[in-house]
């Protein structure tokens, strides 16, 4: 599986955020977004999803499932949360995994060390436990590309750990990360791009 | 078709447990059925004559004002963004979490209404013709409705907004569903049938202009 | 999306047809208002009130063309992302709402001797009533959403909903007023009419067509160069 990008350019609201970017990425890599507020990391990673359309320039994937689109193949953890508090963890996570095609709970729920709060609502958790539930879309659904908009925001160290193992058995199957951040995730990223005029 | 079975099932249970859902919008069915009275005098002649007017008019607004709810959670918690990443398409989506509002709010309403009507003196005969109309008639208000909620998504003043955009179309409906109170047979069932192509074109039009409306707002 | 497929070619075509299209509008009144106010004989039932009509239903044909022509634009904007096309609709829109709001004030004024009453629920009233409130809905979703790209796409979708629900608004209305007034209190157009009234009427639509494009051609530039100012006060701003 290989994405790739060519002269890709963004506008938002008659604003030019960022121009010409290029870059390629192939499974089991690692690319890491970063620049200061405002350089379009978030846009880049909407771009990749799928939600919005670049102004110029294209987004390519090769190898990948020829009848869904990139966002379709991947994963995209922004800084909202998308649970719902008024229903507890578990019921979150069976939702997802029957409205995304699913997968293993049980796994899910261990791989952000959130099996004891199970049954909880989500209103009582706090924001570093939602975050993880959050993160535990990406091991209950199996998608091949994870974009991550500053996935460590809110995590404590012995959470960002569990992010870290989540990441590498992602690449050690194959699969690519693009994740915008401010702070090294504590994975060494293969590939890096920095946005917003000079490095 | 499982995919949007749990979405479906997921809306039914946020609207039972969180405020808002259908016992907030009968709170305010009633308190406008206590209003009117007031505002118009308690002749019992005058009430019974109004009174199939009143529960519609009620019933709109009612539908109108839960109708936020149908997207905008959705929207401000990200859940929308990974919705629309999902293997189903947006509009299956959408037309998903309208009838999500049809049967959380609009279908309990309209069975409820015209028995709220005995306030109103609401003539008995004519329960039947108005019970039929609004379940029809709910469907189309419900999708409508979702139509509003989109376009007016994370708007300030949006309430405001949504009635200017909406109510317009609910013209049809509610003309079609008074005269199937008219107590004349040989409009009640023409009514009721035009009812049923409204509803079923609101079917197709409003999940293709709310998904339309939600893509150019998650850009 | 800002930049315009070709405004300047736009600019200058509406800047040499403005003068032509401003005289033609000019003849134009001035022939149907001499019809409609010296030839056109007064009314049997209706005496010279009758001469309101040469105002009013072409103001009512308006409103509804200009909505049309909005739909028209906002469909060409999805389907071939000609910006202008955009522009077009939005500056239609106010003008539209005016030509309807001249109908319902001549229709009230109209009204007044005919019926007693300066409001009545006639079936072609109450149509021209709502379709005055979705041009309201209209303008509000320009004016309520603030990021220029996502307020055309919203506004495209509010006024294709809307067209496509005109026709079935004008027949339950028509429905609802046969089913409340069996008799028809108030007949005017249709086939019955004279020819020395007919005359006057199609040139006054005529008269207001041609005042229309004129309008529109001026609003239309207006706002051209208004999203050009602000696309050099961004720039500017960005390149400080």
């Amino acid at each position: 599986m290989q994405i790739t990008a060519e002269n890709l350019s963004c506008e938002r609201g008659g604003r030019t955020v960022f121009s010409n970017q290029n870059f390629s990425l192939g499974s089991g890599e690692f690319l890491q977004l970063t620049g200061p507020n405002g350089s379009g990391k978030s846009s880049l990673l909407r771009l990749l999803a799928c939600l919005s359309e670049p102004s110029l320039g294209k987004i390519t994937l090769a190898n990948g499932a020829p009848e869904l689109t990139l966002g379709q193949q991947a994963h995209y953890i922004a800084h909202s949360d998308a649970s719902k508090s008024a229903l507890s963890v578990n019921e979150n996570l069976i939702f997802w995994r029957d409205f995304l095609g699913g997968g293993d709970l049980t796994r899910a729920l261990d791989s952000v060390n959130l099996s004891p709060l199970a049954d909880y609502p989500v209103a009582l958790l706090s924001a570093g436990q939602k975050r993880r539930l959050a993160l535990a879309r990406l091991a209950l659904v199996s998608r091949a590309i994870w974009l991550l908009d500053e996935p460590s925001v809110g995590l404590d160290e012995a959470s960002q750990k569990l992010l870290v193992a989540l990441m590498s058995e992602h690449f050690k199957a194959g699969g690519l990360i693009i994740a915008a951040t401010h702070v090294p995730l504590g994975v060494k990223p293969h590939k890096n791009l920095h946005l917003g005029g000079q490095a | 078709m499982k995919l949007l079975g749990a979405l479906l099932r997921r809306d039914l249970i946020l609207a039972a447990r969180q405020g808002g859902g259908v016992g907030t919008a009968l709170g305010f069915f009633l308190t406008v059925l206590v209003l009117l009275p007031i505002g118009i005098g308690p002749d019992q002649i005058t009430l019974q004559r109004l009174a199939p007017g009143i529960l519609w008019i009620t019933l709109l607004l009612s539908v109108l004002l839960s109708a936020d709810r149908i997207f905008q959670q959705d929207f401000e918690d990200g859940s929308l963004e990974v919705m629309a990443m999902a293997p189903a398409s947006l509009e299956l989506v959408a037309l998903t979490k309208a009838f999500a509002h049809w049967l959380s709010t609009s279908l309990p309403l309209s069975i409820a209404a015209p028995f709220l009507g005995v306030l109103l003196n609401l003539r008995t005969e004519i329960i039947w013709p108005l019970t039929l109309s609004m379940i029809q008639g709910s469907l189309a208000l419900s999708l409508l409705a979702s139509i509003g909620a989109s376009l007016t998504l994370n708007l300030r003043r949006g309430g405001l907004l949504i009635s200017i955009l909406v109510l317009p179309l609910y013209v049809p409906v509610l003309v079609f569903g008074m005269s199937a109170t008219t107590g004349n047979p040989e409009v009640i069932m023409p009514s009721l049938l035009i009812l049923s192509a409204i509803a079923l074109a609101s079917l197709v039009l409003a999940p293709i202009a709310a998904a339309a409306a939600l893509r150019a707002y998650l850009k | 999306m800002q930049q315009f497929a070709n405004p300047t070619r736009f600019l200058s075509l509406a800047n040499g047809a403005l003068p032509y299209i401003w005289a033609v509008t000019l003849i134009l009144f001035a022939i149907g208002l001499y019809g409609a106010l010296v030839t056109a004989p007064p009314d049997y039932q209706q005496g010279e009130t009758v001469r309101i009509m040469f105002v009013h239903v072409p103001a009512a044909w308006l409103a509804m063309l200009v909505y049309t022509v909005m739909a028209l634009a906002s469909a060409v904007a999805i389907i071939f992302r000609h910006p202008l096309a955009d522009v077009a609709a939005k500056t239609a829109a106010p003008i539209g709402a005016v030509f309807c709001f001249l109908a319902l004030a001549t229709g009230s004024l109209w009204g007044k001797p005919m019926w007693g009453a300066w409001w009545v629920w006639d079936a072609r009233l109450t149509s021209m009533f709502v379709l005055f409130l979705l041009y309201v809905g209209y303008i509000a979703i320009w004016q309520a959403i603030e990021e220029t790209g996502r307020a055309a796409m919203i506004a495209r979708i509010v006024a294709i909903v809307g067209f496509i629900n005109i026709p079935i608004i004008k027949f339950s209305v028509d429905w609802w007023n046969s089913l409340h007034q069996p008799a028809s209190v108030f007949r005017m157009g249709g086939p019955t009419i004279a020819i020395s009234m007919l005359w006057p009427l199609l040139v006054m639509g005529l008269a207001y067509t041609f005042l229309f494009l004129a309008l529109h051609l001026i609003s239309i530039r207006s706002e051209i160069t208004t999203r050009k100012l602000r696309n050099l006060q961004i720039a500017r701003s960005e390149n400080r």
